[in-house]
């Protein structure tokens, strides 16, 4: 009776130790400048090579400029960073996608589209999104500096097997709503620790019904509710979006492949440590108020005036920061930014929904408007469908791959006191720049609010 | 890393929920390549306001708390998996963090690092923000081999869980991969019997 995760991990179990942690045998291994140098100094004091090369990839994505990615970095630290990656590659043989590569991008968005990330694979990276490649069907998720030095020099992490949560959706999404307002949805009703301890299967018919990019908008921020990660089993719509892939199997390998992938679902009889059901009906395109992603509300709802989800103290703070007053509507309010990217939402799906909308309207003349895609692979694909001119035309900015304005790394930050609705994962505060207020949305109800030029319910947009 | 014992220290207030860990150390100060040198951008824009003076009304800016001991309030460090988080508050000088739960990323981080996360009940974590709110110089004991969290001003003392491999880790200051790395028969051994797809 095992349940999907269960197949996985259990297949990775290298051996256990006494007080119930597990040796876990890992598959592939991702790494970015931000969270590797100081691994790769640990593995040089020690005098160890990388125990498998063939299971690591490296791209730069939290610290590149989204601008001018053809010259020199001219932060002197993202340079140095950047170019510490490079040498760091250079050094232990590792496969680098840098800048300027033409797979370079979020380290998230390009593992699936190169067909790196597998059903049944375990996958790590030294960032807590890693959750995303669970669309897959695989065990996928974000480890510390000290752990990514671990699987260099073992190929293994060293951990407790988590629980299990299912969280179902069924039923037919509303016009207008999105993978986006699902998740947001889910992480405001179960809170931003209710995941914590566990990994989440999402199942249910809406799930089902979503495609790759929007199951991938799902896992991604399973870690907003505290899960490790998040998985959905795989399907045909798992299997086409693979298929032909830069590394994905090919010919009898592919079959093979595909005939073992279909054995990994759930079992019928399967049970989880805890369960949740929503109805994909009572979705409604949401957006957050607060300073976490627990804080979110339909878009058209008032700011609820007290909860039993967070302390009081953190919500007055919260309400301070966001300079919102509990009990308001934010339907309507003035927003000076809208940013379209991050590894939650920046997949070519997301970037024709939002154009779809955006097709002959203008960005409101007092909102500065950004769409990063989240790869070189994206960007050429949305040039090449003609989207990159609906944005600009649209008066966007256009800009090269990267995390950007998603974590505030780099020079693309929000300034402080100002509004941005951000189709990326993190309301924190600061989180886009020192005093930087964020709503969290979908890709449609952020084109919405740049065309408006506030907050607005793309239902009711013509 | 540094072996953790037992510790007796007065201890820092930060009665919030939810601090992420973006809070602990903005993503800005994240272009470092060692481990050293975050705790001067612990919770940065917390304890500076914009022209970097800083602002009166944060604890770690308080003359009156300081210790060894960091408590704060429910899913502690959640957010990103950056380690530097962990750093920074090691780096600042704090050897344990006290709260009803942590984020699992964080907690793992913090334990890789020689920082001790306990988890105590609501109960008790309330009951440690009065005793601090009476009395900023109260004292707190932590024993690790006993697992016992105590209160010296109220005399209470309370048992935390912890996995037996990471307090033997702790007590001596290993590392998992110096583990890890003893295990490499086993790794390879996985490997040869293995059918992938
Ligand atoms: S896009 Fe944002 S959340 Fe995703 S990996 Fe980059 S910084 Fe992290």
């Amino acid at each position: 009776m095992p349940t999907l995760f269960d197949k996985v991990w259990d297949a990775h179990v290298v051996t256990s130790v006494p007080g119930g942690a597990q040796v876990l045998y890992i598959d592939k291994h991702l790494i970015h400048e931000v969270t590797s140098p100081q691994a790769f100094n640990g593995l040089r004091q020690r005098g160890i090579p990388i125990f498998r090369r063939d299971r690591i990839v490296a791209t730069a994505d939290h610290n590149v400029p989204t601008k001018d990615q053809d010259k020199p970095i001219a932060e002197p630290l993202s340079r140095k960073q950047v170019n510490m990656l490079t040498s760091n590659c250079e050094e232990f043989g590792v496969e680098l996608y840098g800048l300027g590569h033409p797979y370079q991008g979020i380290v998230h968005v390009i593992g699936p589209e190169l067909g790196i990330t597998r059903p049944g694979i375990t996958l790590v990276c030294g960032d807590s999104h890693t959750s995303t490649h669970g669309a897959f069907g695989a065990i996928a998720f974000g480890i510390g500096t000290s752990q990514v030095e671990q699987v260099m020099a073992t190929q293994c992490v060293l951990m407790e097997k988590p629980k299990k949560m299912r969280i179902s959706v069924d039923g037919e999404l509303q016009p207008g709503v999105t993978a986006k307002d699902i998740i947001l949805y889910v992480i405001s009703r179960l809170g931003t620790g209710g995941g914590t301890g566990h990994f989440v299967e999402y199942a249910g018919t809406a799930i089902q019904g979503l495609s790759m990019e929007g199951r991938m908008t799902i896992c991604n921020m399973s870690i907003e509710m505290g899960a490790r990660g998040g998985l959905i089993a795989p399907d045909d719509t798992t299997f086409d979006y693979m298929k032909g892939r830069e590394f994905a199997p090919q010919g009898a390998d592919w079959d093979a492949a595909v005939e073992y992938w279909r054995t990994l679902p759930t079992d019928t009889d399967a049970t989880f440590d805890s369960e949740y059901h929503f109805r994909a009906e009572d979705i409604p395109p949401m957006i957050t108020y607060g300073t976490n992603p627990g804080m979110g509300m339909g878009v058209t709802e008032r700011i609820p005036t007290e909860s039993e989800i967070h302390g009081q103290a953190t919500l007055k703070k919260s309400m301070e920061y966001m300079g919102l007053e509990l009990g308001n509507k934010m339907e309507g309010m003035p927003i000076d930014y809208v940013f379209i990217g991050s590894c939650t939402n920046s997949r070519i799906e997301d970037l024709r929904l939002a154009a779809g909308l955006i097709k002959g309207k203008k960005v409101h003349e007092n909102v500065t408007g950004i769409v990063v895609p989240g790869s070189q692979q994206v960007a050429r694909q949305a040039i090449a469908e003609g989207l990159d001119r609906i944005f600009t035309d649209a008066g966007f900015e256009f800009r090269g791959a990267g995390c950007s304005a998603c974590l505030g790394m780099n020079e693309d930050k929000i300034p402080a006191g100002r509004y941005c609705v951000s189709t990326s994962n993190r309301n924190f505060e600061g989180r886009q720049g020192p005093g930087a207020r964020t709503i969290l949305a979908s890709p449609l109800t952020a084109a919405a609010a740049a065309v408006s030029g506030w907050i607005v319910d793309v239902r009711k947009l013509n | 890393m540094q072996p953790f014992k037992k510790l007796t220290s007065t201890a820092v207030p930060l009665p919030i929920e939810d601090v992420d860990t973006d809070q602990i150390i903005p993503a800005r100060f994240l272009k470092a390549t060692t481990r050293e040198g975050f705790g001067e951008n612990l919770f940065r824009d917390w304890r500076y306001d914009k022209l970097n003076h800083p602002r009166e009304d944060f604890v770690l800016n308080s003359p009156a708390y300081s210790g060894e001991i960091l408590v704060a309030g429910a899913n502690f460090g959640c957010g990103s998996s950056r380690e530097h988080a962990a750093w920074a508050i090691y780096d600042y000088g704090f050897k344990a963090v006290v709260s009803s739960y942590f984020a699992d990323i964080f907690k793992g981080n913090a334990l890789n690092n020689g920082l001790l996360p306990v988890t105590v009940s609501p109960q008790v974590l309330d009951e440690i923000f009065r005793t601090i709110e009476g009395n900023p110089a109260a004292r707190f004991t932590i024993d690790l081999e006993a697992q016992t969290f105590t209160n010296e001003e109220t005399g209470t003392s309370t048992h935390f869980d912890i996995d037996e491999y990471k307090k033997t880790c702790l007590i001596n200051g290993y590392d998992d991969i110096d583990f890890l790395l003893s295990q490499r028969e086993k790794i390879e051994a996985f490997e040869a019997q293995r059918e992938e797809h």
